[in-house]
């Protein structure tokens, strides 16, 4: 691994260990595959067993306030036109017109080219702007490319830079070329926050997961993402749990907290609420925070603000009455 | 950001608790001629509901009607038919699901979590399971043509009382044999509901027989010179007292008694996993489990990391109403467990161990306990030997595998134990070492019908479940069991 100046955000004083892990290819090599295994059964038994918590009347309401203020509203087709991103942004903005008090989401998330159209819209909103970049969704060309790609909505204004890691490289053991990628990106983002997503339905195996998570953050991952939503499976509760705990391990060896997001999957309010649990079980509650947890999805808004009008009304009202974007 | 679950009980209406109950004797709810018993639910520690018991005169009637059902009816009857009321019995168990899990929090002070997922889908599974052998007991390698044993009389333990009685009403019937069953004197009421389904699957009169009552109505059961077969799930202290009544008599025994199951985590096990696996086997059912994990042998390399990790995850446990679906650890059983844990804690800490406990908030009202662990205990104090059955776990460390099982065997209970790590190799070297009837890999209290149970030494003999469970209730010293 060559020698490449690390940002000095990334490089915030790490413990000794830490140091060393990322040394060199076969220190990097070494300190991934000693972490602990994950065992699948065990771990989808939890996931499984937290999933089924009943979270009724005033929690579910702050359940769905929350996890509203925390999606990432997205649109990434190849379709998307500056029409489409207005018509998203207006929506991040006021979820419910019938309920303006509806908290925002925490950003809407678009390719590299429609960023300018995100930021010129929502200017001071308090919704952020994130951008897709690197290559996205396959990761597939060189880190010129992927630099170039992360430069044209860094320039755009975007708040937020979500890369894709080089899966090939990390399937091949050439963890030291997914590293340095991070890296890369993360010295040209500037002031926007990274996130990294693993692809997770690609990585396969829950040891896979944990190795990249910790990758991402040695890297200088701001947050680590499950998926692009372009692969299935997307984001799981049992893989969620994973990076949880990575950055649960990771606060408590750094001191630093570190973001999650899991992308694509997540259709209802029911999902989204089986995920805060997770995050308030696994990670602790200071994960309970749009800074620190995230929901990559479109549909999954709606199906909140439905909810929160039959809490607030005591009865469901029809999808027609929830403004479709 | 603080974010409070609020309460989401399950109503207890759905168990529609009666005021009184009566045994199940030859097909009819009868008064008993016992002393009446209030039963409490553990949970708020008020009388829940009375149940009429039995004595010996009403014991005589419920062992007759055995024999005449078995002799008349049941042992008659093909194995096929046998089997439809076995599987109507698990349908209807199926189909009363909410009301028996209800019944059973009320009553044992377990949550509602474990009596709705786990407690009463395992029991219509036991039946499912035995049902499908009535018709295929030739198939079992007991020969061409294994046949019952008799009446059995069957005492079960009060901490999973409708699944320990699936566990011995299940593969009695299954083989052919009736039964007079007594639950244990605090938990009479889940299986009284299950004589309501017995009744209802129209299954014929006698075969089974439900008697409540204390200790002195076990003993008279089990001494009863009319029973053929004694099966005993509970105290060391008192499956010793049954062998002794019963040596000489010829009778069948098996004994499901204590345990001390030591949990083994190597260095190279899933952690994070094996955290969740130690709390599972020493939570669950608020430790009150014979086959609970209650010795954590961990390895000295990573035992700091370790038990602060599985601290850290004992903080997050919900304590508290067994009825709220979202507590993980409920109430004790009854007072009496209650002191008998307590009492054993104060020798843990009089012989030089250090208790940890987690903060959560405990219930004013009802039998409650915080999630406990001593740590720096050695295998000569009172709590690495004896078996505390309460939400209490004795950790102690080891250096090498042999020390591993050296330690793990070193007590007079072999009914369970647990090993972690991401080695197969020594999972399985660790397997064939240790003297347990029971050995989970990288998990814990796992059951399923066709998986024999029992333990070794102290911890009992026989087997439950499986075909192997099925042999306790057949003859298998006929001739023709040899090929």
């Amino acid at each position: 691994m060559t020698t490449r100046e690390i940002s000095p955000r990334a490089a915030a004083p790490l413990p000794a260990h830490l140091v060393d892990a990322t040394a060199d290819e076969s220190s990097l090599r070494r300190f991934l595959r000693g972490l602990p295994g994950v065992d699948p059964v065990g771990i989808e038994q939890r996931a499984a067993g937290l999933a089924t918590r009943s979270i009724k009347r005033e929690s579910k309401l702050a359940a769905i306030d929350l996890a509203i203020s925390m999606v990432d509203l997205t649109t990434l087709e190849g379709a998307d036109t500056p029409g489409k991103v207005r018509n998203l942004a207006r929506k991040a903005m006021l979820p419910d017109p019938d309920y303006p008090e509806t908290p925002h989401t925490a950003a809407i998330c678009v390719y590299p080219d429609m960023v300018p159209t995100a930021v010129a819209e929502l200017k001071g909103s308090g919704v952020k702007v994130a951008s897709v970049a690197t290559a996205f969704p396959a990761g597939r060309s060189s880190l010129d490319v992927k630099l170039a790609d992360t430069k044209i909505a860094v320039d755009g204004g975007t708040d937020e830079i979500d890369m894709v890691i080089d899966r090939g490289a990390f399937l091949a053991g050439r963890y030291g070329t997914v590293f340095e990628q991070i890296v890369a990106i993360k010295q040209s983002c500037g002031d926007a926050r990274l996130k990294v997503i693993l692809e997770t339905g690609e990585l396969a195996t829950y040891d896979n997961v944990r190795r990249a998570s910790w990758l991402g953050l040695l890297a200088g991952a701001d947050f680590i993402k499950t998926s692009t939503g372009k692969i299935s499976p997307a984001a799981t509760l049992p893989v969620v749990h994973v990076m949880l705990q990575a950055v649960k391990d990771w606060k408590a060896e750094t001191g630093t907290q570190r973001a999650v997001k899991p992308a694509g999957g997540i259709r209802t309010a029911k999902d989204a609420i089986r995920y805060l649990v997770a995050v308030h079980e696994v990670a602790g509650p200071e994960w309970l925070d749009p800074y620190y947890f995230r929901f990559g999805a479109s549909s999954v808004l709606n199906d909140l603000i439905m909810q929160r009008r039959a809490q607030l009304d005591g009865h469901y009202s029809g999808a027609d009455y929830v403004t479709v974007d | 950001m603080k974010w409070e679950y609020s309460a989401a009980p399950e109503s207890s209406a759905i168990a529609d608790i009666k005021d009184r109950y009566m045994p199940f004797i030859d097909g009819a709810f009868k008064e008993g001629s016992g002393e009446d018993r209030d039963t409490i639910n553990p949970g708020t520690g008020n009388r829940l509901s009375t149940v009429s018991t039995v004595d010996a005169a009403d014991i005589d009637r419920a062992v007759k009607a055995a024999r005449r059902a078995y002799e008349n009816v049941w042992s008659e009857m093909p194995g096929a038919e046998r089997g439809k009321y076995l599987f109507r019995i698990a349908r209807l168990i199926a189909e009363r699901s909410r009301e028996l899990a209800v019944v059973e929090t009320l009553d044992n002070g377990k949550p509602i979590k474990e009596t709705r997922d786990f407690d009463v889908p395992a029991t219509a599974q036991y039946f499912f399971y035995h049902a499908g052998w009535a018709d295929k007991l030739q198939h079992l390698g007991l020969g061409p043509a294994p046949r019952p044993l008799g009446v059995a009389g069957q005492v079960i333990p009060w901490n999973f009382p409708l699944l320990m009685a699936a566990w011995k009403i299940a593969p009695a019937l299954a083989a052919g044999n009736t039964v007079v069953i007594k639950p244990a004197e605090t938990t009479p009421l889940s299986i009284l509901v299950l004589a309501e389904i017995i009744a209802d699957a129209d299954l014929p009169p006698g075969v089974v027989n439900i008697v409540a009552g204390a200790g002195d109505v076990g003993s008279a059961l089990v001494n009863h010179p009319g029973i053929d077969k004694v099966a005993f799930t509970g105290s060391t202290a008192v499956g010793r007292r049954i062998q002794r009544e019963l040596a000489g008599t010829g009778r069948k025994i098996t004994l499901e008694l204590g345990g001390k199951g030591a949990n083994i985590v190597f260095e190279d096990a899933a952690q994070d996993q094996a955290v969740e696996g130690i709390i599972n086997g020493i939570f669950f059912n608020q430790g009150q489990v014979c086959c609970a994990g209650s010795r954590l042998l961990v390895q000295e390399s990573i035992a700091e990391e370790f038990i602060e990790r599985l601290k850290q995850r004992i903080e997050t446990l919900r304590v508290g109403d067994p009825m709220d679906k979202n507590t993980d650890v409920g109430a004790i059983n009854s007072e009496a467990q209650l002191g008998r844990i307590t009492a054993l804690m104060k020798a843990g800490i009089a012989e030089g161990a250090d208790l940890w406990s987690s903060s959560c908030p405990l219930p004013k009202n009802g039998f409650y306990l915080s999630p406990s662990i001593f740590t720096n205990a050695t295998p000569s104090m009172r709590i690495a030997r004896e078996e505390i059955f309460g939400p209490v776990l004795t950790t102690m460390t080891f250096r090498t595998p042999d020390e591993a099982v050296t330690k793990a065997n070193n007590s007079p209970y072999g009914l369970s134990a647990g090993v972690w790590t991401e080695k197969g190799s020594r999972a399985m070297g660790m397997a064939s070492a240790l003297r347990a009837g029971v050995i989970w890999d990288n998990t814990f209290n796992r059951f399923d019908p066709a998986a024999s149970f029992g333990g070794y030494k102290e911890s009992g003999f026989g087997r439950e479940g499986g075909p192997a469970g099925l042999a306790a209730y057949l003859d298998t010293d006929d001739e023709a069991v040899m090929p």
